[in-house]
């Protein structure tokens, strides 16, 4: 795999037109990916579920090369038509379009970085391993003040063009002080065997808000990392929904830091698995300011011989006095083969704070199916009614209704 | 590092100064040394041989290091492994040779004049061991068949318990302490309890004459043939003094069919003086197994002692119906660290687990909960219930939780919860008001919050430990 890596990687720089001092950074981190590999179950992060051994087994060989010259049609069909939406497409980690039609013009400034995100955890292989192969990264300025009209629908999009291939994409948005945006993004893949490595950076100032939807609902053979870090000044708020269904394989992972007072973080999640599919969700909410609050919920149904996972951490700095963290999971096991995985965890440095978790698995309640087929449901009806007021009970703290609506329709829960 | 840690052992005014010539096997870790154990303890060569399989498997093992109190290297070639108990000679002559602080926690805990002087090994005169209780209670024992006995009178006088049970539930090639352990245990306690008797009193260590000095290196074998009930009770809540710095003891408990194993433990060591010098570090590897139908095991801990405790006394439920239990209450204190929780691991149908865990951290100390509770796929109907909570004071200390919750059966559930909080000011007040000065106040909030532990505890202990719990926590608020 090194002798592959290293030759993709040439062919990708001499293919790209980086300056010297990216070369530089992004020779870095592939040397950085080259000393970790691929993250295994020896690490603690990756213990329920050992990435390298799955890549190994469901991809085999991974292509690193991908040509950013290549333009991609898209087709409109796909797009949400229920609301309207500034929309960025991005095709095989590619951006093919970048639309904020319904924005003022001057409120939402949006450059190209020149210089990669150097502030990375040194110990996340797979995000030396984005910085080293991502295209140019787009930087997503919302200005002071400034509230996006309408929300932001990103549609990533794989095609038939890729397969056996490692895609990287990265994405940076900063939020000014009291400005606000609302985002959902979309998968919709239609390749198969692929390793798709995802990178979102999120700068909140004073008092800005963002809320943050993920749908990936589409069945496909991918294997998904998706990371996603999220950084609160004082008074700020961000909303994080994820949707976890379609692919194979995929780990979102949600890395939080509350750094000032009165900020808040609110993380909610919903495995709905089936066939032999494998997801995790891993959150770490840093408290590391006063005042400052986070709120976890997860919820998986788990059918067939598929596995859901779910890692939550609260950390409490010894500064983060008058915490307050909660952290729910739960687990409805369908099939004999299923499994749910948890550790929850909270590792506390401050004495006045109220911190929470509770976890729990196990399959339906006997006695609701029992009660709902007395009044004439029969047991499969039952068993759904029940499933869905399960998982409602996460898109009810959906704090857009406009957007709460959206995703009911999407995912079919009324 | 460890060196100077040792030094300054010997140096502590009240401590004993171990005076180290005679009856020892030579310093370091190898073949030789585990023969020599071996041989003077006129071993059968199969438990030789067991000895020296662990030893080879030691080799290749590792230290674990994943867990979070870190603690200095331990060079093992420099230690002891072998050392005859002392004559009385080199112990103190009388109590005044003690710590006063020391006899002050006595006076508070109530402890008799004689029992704090067999606490400390200073020489009890024949008269009062002669009829002593300890005695008495041996002739009850023998008459129920109960085999109660130091673990190397056991392989002399019942080999065949002994080979058909060590190493059955924690084998040699398990962890690298667990595994140390196994190569070079010198001595701990063996009870086995015959068929459908139930055990007419706790079983004590305490009461197990020349029970001290096992040494640092201690293996406890329990077992509990079918229908048959057996209380243990480990530790006592008197502070303990021991010149060894490493504690890797093992305790295997095996229940059969029917059979009921309670085993509570008090540990009490010394933890180190205010600044966090010294102490010991407490790495025990306790581990239960339910191997026939409808048995049960239940743990109950009291943790207040130590530099570092590092323990997770587990329950494997492999009997169908079985169940295990875990209470513990942990406390730490200065620059105490704990590391602490347990295992359950259903294997069996209709296996059930229940885990309470108390833990209190203070001053500049830090407190993990570390658990696993796991329903294997034949572990049909299986229930699991955990709460583990945790209680601060000030904000240089730190309490942790980390669970691991893995269920792979659809008709089990798996339920826990976990809450961190401090003592709430309101709280606070309303005792003080009531006339409580603010440690007694904080002594009594604490008891509250530890009850549910406390109640599962033998009576006498439980009064004990309540008392413990108040004492540990002085100088912790205000």
């Amino acid at each position: 795999m090194e002798q592959k890596l290293k030759t993709d990687f040439d062919k990708f720089i001499s293919t790209s037109n980086f300056s010297n001092q990216e070369i530089k950074l992004k020779k870095e981190a592939l040397d950085n990916f080259l000393k970790n590999g691929f993250p295994s179950r020896n690490l603690e992060n990756w213990k329920f579920s050992d990435i390298n051994q799955i890549i190994k087994k469901n991809i085999g060989e991974l292509t690193f090369y991908n040509d950013y010259k290549i333009e991609n049609e898209t087709n409109d069909d796909i797009f949400i038509k229920e609301i309207e939406h500034n929309k960025i497409v991005i095709v095989n980690g590619k951006v093919q379009q970048l639309n904020f039609e319904y924005e003022e013009s001057d409120k939402v400034n949006i450059t190209i970085l020149d210089i990669l995100n150097q502030n990375l955890n040194q110990d996340n292989s797979l995000l030396s391993l984005n910085n080293s192969f991502s295209n140019k990264i787009y930087n997503i300025l919302v200005k002071k003040n400034y509230s996006l009209k309408k929300p932001l629908v990103i549609y990533q999009i794989t095609n038939e063009k890729v397969s056996n291939t490692n895609i990287n994409f990265q994405l940076n948005f900063d939020l000014e002080e009291s400005s606000s945006i609302k985002i959902i993004n979309f998968s919709d893949d239609n390749s198969e065997k692929n390793f798709i490595n995802n990178l979102f950076n999120f700068n909140l100032d004073k008092n800005a808000i963002l809320k943050n939807y993920k749908i990936d609902k589409k069945n496909n053979t991918n294997i998904k990392y998706d990371y996603s870090s999220i950084i609160q000044k004082e008074n700020s708020i961000s909303e994080t929904f994820i949707f976890s269904s379609g692919s194979d394989y995929v780990k979102n992972e949600v890395n939080c830091n509350l750094e000032g007072k009165y900020s808040s973080a609110f993380i909610n999640g919903i495995h709905l698995l089936s066939k032999n599919k494998h997801h995790e969700i891993r959150t770490k909410t840093n408290h590391l300011y006063e005042n400052t609050k986070s709120y976890h919920l997860i919820k998986s149904v788990i059918d067939d011989s598929s596995k859901s996972v779910y890692q939550g951490k609260i950390y409490v700095d010894s500064n983060a006095q008058k915490t307050d963290g909660y952290q729910l999971s739960k687990a409805i096991l369908l099939n004999e083969e299923a499994e749910f995985n948890a550790k929850p965890e909270l590792e506390i440095y401050a004495d006045d704070v109220k911190c929470s978790h509770g976890s729990a698995s196990g399959c339906l309640d006997e006695d609701s199916i029992f009660y709902l087929m007395s009044r004439g449901l029969d047991q499969k009806t039952a068993k759904e009614l029940l499933i869905n007021g399960f998982l409602l009970d996460v898109i009810e703290k959906i704090t857009d209704e406009e957007i709460k609506r959206l995703i009911k329709n999407m995912i079919g829960l009324n | 590092m460890r060196d100077k840690q040792i030094e300054d052992l010997k140096d502590y005014k009240y401590g004993f100064s171990t005076d180290i010539e005679s009856f020892k096997a030579p310093k370091g870790l190898n073949e030789e040394v585990i023969r020599f154990i071996s041989n003077i303890k006129k071993e059968p060569d199969w438990l030789l041989q067991w000895r020296l399989k662990a030893f080879e498997r030691l080799k290749v093992l590792k230290e674990p290091n994943w867990q979070k109190p870190k603690y200095p290297k331990i060079d093992y070639q420099d230690l002891y492994y072998y050392s005859a108990p002392k004559s009385f000679k080199e112990k103190p002559k009388n109590l005044d040779d003690l710590d006063p602080k020391l006899l002050e926690t006595y006076k508070k805990l109530g402890i008799p004049l004689q029992e704090q002087k067999r606490l400390n090994g200073i020489a009890v005169d024949a008269v009062f061991d002669s009829v002593s209780v300890a005695t008495t209670f041996k002739d009850t024992l023998t008459e129920k068949g109960i085999i109660f006995c130091s673990i190397s009178e056991a392989i002399q006088k019942h080999p065949d318990l002994v080979r058909k049970y060590l190493g059955s539930v924690i084998p040699i090639t398990d962890h690298f302490f667990a595994t140390l352990n196994s190569a070079v245990f010198t001595d701990g306690s063996f009870v086995y309890i015959p068929p459908n008797v139930k055990c007419p009193m706790e079983l004590s260590t305490y009461f197990r004459i020349n029970a001290s000095d096992t040494g640092q290196f201690e293996r406890t074998l329990i077992i509990a043939d079918k229908g048959s009930y057996v209380s243990y009770l480990e530790g006592c809540t008197a502070p303990m003094r021991d010149e060894n710095q490493l504690h890797a003891a093992n305790v295997e408990l095996i229940a059969l069919d029917d059979a009921e194993i309670k085993y509570s433990t008090v540990q009490n060591w010394y933890p180190g003086d205010k600044d966090g010098k010294g102490g010991i570090y407490n790495f025990v590897t306790k581990r239960g197994l339910c191997k026939g139908k409808n048995s049960k095991i239940s743990w109950t801990q009291v943790e207040t002692g130590s530099a570092i405790t590092w323990k997770y006394p587990s329950c494997i439920l492999k009997g169908d119906n079985s169940i295990g239990e875990f209470y513990s209450i942990a406390i730490t204190n200065n620059h105490q660290k704990a590391d602490t929780g347990t295992k359950m691991i259903h294997l069996g149908k209709n296996t059930k687990s229940k885990i309470i865990s108390k833990s209190i951290s203070a001053g500049k100390s830090d407190m993990t909960y570390r658990g696993l509770v796991d329903i294997s796929k034949n572990a049909a109907n299986s229930t699991n219930f955990t709460q583990c909570d945790s209680l601060l004071m000030g904000n240089k200390c730190g309490a942790h939780t980390v669970p691991y919750i893995k269920n792979k059966n659809s008709n089990s559930s798996i339920a826990h919860e976990a809450t961190t909080s401090k003592i709430s000011e309101d709280q606070l007040h309303y005792c003080q008001q009531r006339g409580l000065n603010q440690e007694e106040a904080v002594g009594l909030i604490v008891n509250g919050f530890c009850k549910e532990v406390l109640q599962q505890l033998p009576m006498e202990f439980a009064v004990e430990a309540q008392k413990l719990v108040g004492i540990s926590l002085e100088g912790s608020v205000g």
